[in-house]
């Protein structure tokens, strides 16, 4: 299965990142070949398989839901690229 | 002193021989003699020199560790509050971190003192250190060579002697493969072992940090001060803490070491595997017995890993909106207009070609087939390890197929670069311990690394492995010239 231009402008608005046309076929050729490396793995018979998603299984541990004070406000904000009387600014979303 | 080990260097200290505020100073001067090299990507002095000073008081009281005082750089992937932490990314520039990452705390508590912040590739994706937004790493025992990747500044700072230790982190082998390249200690423990908090993430199920020292004994050492249950870290193992030097002078009469032959196939180097069973040959004469054993699906890590990666990579990253922290965009129509460019112009060519990736193997239709599936093969690699394990003790092989490559060499051409991680990505899939020692030269005199692996939580049985060809060898020993 090969990948399409229009395919990687679907994938890229999903991950939202801006792609240019050049840009497009480029990434088409280099993400075909590396998905020809991918589809090995379409041949291996994974019947009875359990997926692995940790390498020493188990489920993850839940800590307490009770209110801690992390850090103070000023040292999360100096590194917002806006903002105003401690809030983040973005674009005007609702009209 | 630059030459001297962590080992020595704690003795040193604790005698009073020398200071921690001159130790510092004698790095720091290295570190600006060596700039060329592009290792640091933020220097600090007064912030050095002021935990210098604490560490001496601490010395001074008589409670400090065997590693107060010793210097010791961070890779960029690890936040810190008091040096910018950027990933290497122009994503994160002049990020400055609120909090220490839980591995930069511990050997902060420890004493050891923070010589600045290393290179490596953007958000730790990739294999030569040429995918930083801040340019190449330099391999210091040849400048035209990669340093390897991603703790490309890790594994060089080191080699260099500009650092006698820094951290790093693996996720496919990124610890092994800089330190095979440029000649160090590397290694990466088990999964869970080092906490991942602040570890800025990129495929978390593999992530893991690990260290680079001249020897396997530093390495021991600096993990007595640097592993550990962190309850910050959600995949963080619950053990007891334990002595990572214990084994260090446990002779290896006996020692069964598998050598698998998927290791040693067409794709090697004649001058990397000539290193390697030279290697092995030493082994014996030290007492071990070598035994061929099977990995038989290893080479499916490959297709394997650049599907999970990516995957969690697409899924980690999507936090990089412009919005609270990183690049924004200078121009832009609406909200998300903003957060496309902004990530389109923040993010590299690797960062973004593997974000596309994951979210196309994560797209709807595609999960099962894609991510379920390689995270199925993945416990088939992971369950051949313990068929292995369950005939030999520890499993030795080649880091890499060849020496370091040449600055542009595999830039082009993605897939030849993912294939350089052959040797690494089975062992980081499986989530087992594995370090890479100098174990001799290859063409044009650069390095080739011995890879070590063994069982889930027997980092001190491998460290004690690695030791004992120290004590017989001293290719960990060798400096690049005009160190």
């Amino acid at each position: 299965m090969a990948l399409t231009s229009s395919d990687v402008t679907r994938i890229a608005h999903l991950a939202r990142i801006e792609i240019t046309e050049a840009q497009t076929e480029q990434m088409l050729v280099q993400l075909n070949e590396i998905f020809r490396l991918i589809e090995q793995l379409q041949a291996v018979d994974t019947n009875g398989i359990d997926p692995m998603s940790h390498p020493l299984g188990g489920s993850q541990r839940l800590r307490e839901d009770v209110a801690a004070e992390h850090t103070d406000r000023e040292s999360v904000m100096r590194n917002a690229p806006a903002s105003q009387d401690g809030l983040f600014l973005v674009p005007k979303v609702i009209e | 002193m630059f030459d001297k080990s962590v080992a020595e260097l704690s003795r040193a200290l604790s005698t009073k021989q020398v200071s921690a505020v001159d130790l510092a100073t004698v790095y720091l001067n290295r570190i600006e003699r060596h700039k060329g090299l592009n290792a640091f990507l933020d220097v600090r002095p007064d912030v050095t020199l002021r935990q210098a000073r604490a560490a001496d008081q601490r010395i001074a009281r008589g409670d400090g560790t065997p590693l107060t005082g010793v210097p010791i750089a961070h890779k960029d992937i690890f936040v810190t509050r008091e040096f910018a932490s950027t990933a290497s990314s122009r994503m994160l520039k002049g990020y400055m971190s609120p909090f220490d990452a839980t591995v930069v705390e511990k050997l902060g508590q420890a004493g050891m003192v923070t010589l600045g912040k290393l290179n490596c590739d953007e958000f730790a994706m990739g294999s030569s250190n040429e995918n930083s937004h801040y340019g190449n790493v330099l391999n210091p025992w040849d400048k035209d060579a990669v340093p390897g990747g991603s703790s490309g500044g890790s594994a060089a700072a080191v080699a260099a002697r500009i650092a006698p230790a820094a951290t790093a982190t693996d996720t496919g082998g990124s610890i092994r493969e800089p330190a095979a390249f440029s000649g160090v200690t590397g290694i990466k423990p088990t999964y869970g072992r080092a906490s991942r908090w602040g570890m800025i993430a990129f495929a978390s199920s593999l992530d893991q940090a690990g260290i680079m020292t001249c020897s396997a004994e530093d390495a021991a050492l600096i993990f007595n001060g640097m592993l550990g249950f962190d309850p910050k870290d959600s995949t963080s193992v619950e053990r007891a803490a334990e002595d990572y030097t214990r084994h260090l002078q446990t002779d290896l009469k006996g020692l069964r070491i598998g050598v698998p032959k998927q290791f040693f196939g067409s794709g090697l180097q004649p001058d990397v595997e000539h290193a390697v069973r030279e290697a092995l040959a030493e082994y014996t004469r030290l007492g071990a017995k070598l035994m061929d054993i099977s990995l038989p699906n290893a080479a499916l890590g490959i297709p394997v890993y650049y599907v999970i990666a990516p995957a969690e990579c697409s899924s980690n990253l999507s936090r990089f909106d412009g919005v609270r922290y990183g690049h924004r965009a200078e121009h832009y129509a609406d909200l998300d207009d903003m957060i496309k460019k902004s990530r389109a112009e923040g993010f590299g060519p690797e960062t973004r070609r593997r974000i596309l990736i994951g979210t196309y193997v994560l797209s709807h239709g595609y999960y099962d087939a894609y991510y379920i599936q390689a995270q199925k093969v993945r416990r088939i690699i992971a369950n051949e390890f313990q068929d292995a394990f369950q005939a030999c003790d520890v499993i030795a092989g080649p880091v890499t197929t060849s020496v370091a490559f040449g600055f542009g060499e595999k830039a082009a051409d993605p897939v030849a670069m993912y294939l350089s991680d052959l040797y690494t990505i089975p062992g980081s899939l499986a989530g087992i311990p594995a370090m890479s020692i100098p174990c001799g030269f290859g063409t044009r005199k650069r390095p080739v690394g011995l890879q070590l692996m063994a069982n889930y939580f027997e980092e001190a049985k491998l460290l004690g492995v690695a030791h004992q060809y120290q004590l017989a060898t001293d290719w960990h020993r060798r400096m690049p010239p005009g160190t």
